[in-house]
């Protein structure tokens, strides 16, 4: 077991051909590629969670001064009335 | 707050990490024994040492929380280990595929580098199901940190345990012996470890900008969620 994974060792070992080293040099490179294009779109889909939300919550505010400003205009009435 | 100064580190990450793609591929000569093949440990090993780093940072982060209790450490600790455990799968897989090219097996179990390696990938994988087994934010926050101080302080005695044993097959990389690397490849080196190191940071800034605006949505929605005079809350369930 040992003897045949320290004669598998690259000390001393040739080159690999491109054509073969090729692939596995693509294949670690696009592995990391992949991890990072997979954590940007999961972090872009937090932001637009985020954006959303923050939409949200900009619509619910408004609604709120609309309808606070609505209830003054309405004691208003009735004090002057 | 986070924030600041994003736009152009995003673009020096990506300069840079271009300037090093180009350096690998078209200025680094061919290694003697290993030939293009060698030309993963251009993203290996910076891969693999900023990871390392980055749990050293959050151990340094988590310290400075305990001693001032600022959650924004925290933050910052959660972030870096979080980033280096993502970064330790893209070290555990380049590393599993160059093995594979070089020795032939996709994994070598009596190599003391990528044992330890994995050792410590694992031991920071169980720092999510910790922190999260806890409820209370104050000792979740605490807890991690202590956690997070005993990780970070292993990561640099793991390092110097392997250095000091003697391998056979893994590379050195500043070996002394030997004449080390030559002007180009380590030139080609150290600007590919400068451009993961930039990509550690602006990603770990990204993520802790995300988290402190999502963090100060739900105090905002929290603060609006207070019922209005008169009227009755209309905002939707919190999003975690």
């Amino acid at each position: 077991m040992l003897a045949s994974l320290l004669s598998s060792l690259p000390v001393g070992a040739p080159a690999l051909p491109l054509d073969e080293a090729g692939k596995y040099v693509a294949g670690a490179y696009v592995v990391f590629l992949v991890l990072l294009v997979v954590y940007v779109a999961i972090m872009a889909a937090k932001v637009q969670r985020i954006e959303r939300e923050l939409r949200e919550l900009a619509g619910f505010a408004e609604t709120r001064t609309e309808e606070k400003a609505e209830r003054e205009a309405e004691v208003a009435e009735v004090g002057g009335g | 707050m986070y924030g600041k100064g994003l736009r152009t580190l995003s673009i020096a990450t990506v300069a840079t990490l271009a300037l090093a793609l180009s350096l690998t591929f078209f200025y680094a000569p061919l290694d003697a024994d290993q030939g293009f093949i060698q030309k993963i440990f251009y993203l290996h090993v910076p891969l693999a040492i900023v990871a390392l780093l980055g749990f050293v940072a959050g151990g340094v982060f988590a310290v400075l929380h305990l001693r001032s209790g600022d959650s924004r450490w925290d933050a910052y600790s959660y972030v870096s280990i979080h980033m280096s455990v993502i970064f330790g799968v893209a070290v555990l897989v380049t590393g599993s595929i160059w093995a594979k090219a070089s020795w032939g097996h996709w994994w070598v179990w009596d190599e003391p580098t990528l044992v330890s390696f994995l050792i410590v990938f694992l031991m920071y994988a169980t720092y999510y199901p910790f922190r999260y087994a806890i409820e209370d934010r104050e000792r979740q926050a605490r807890y991690a940190s202590v956690f997070a101080v005993t990780a970070g302080a292993f990561v640099p005695l793991n390092f110097m345990a392997v250095r000091m044993a003697e391998s056979l097959v893994h590379p050195r990389t500043f070996a002394t012996a030997n004449g080390g690397l030559p002007g180009e490849m380590m030139l080609t080196f150290l600007v590919s470890f400068a451009a993961m190191g930039l990509l550690w940071t602006t990603l770990v800034k990204f993520e802790l900008t995300a988290k402190s605006a999502s963090g100060q949505l739900k105090r905002l929605r929290r603060a609006l969620d207070a019922p209005a005079p008169g009227g009755t809350s209309r905002v939707a369930p919190e999003v975690s």
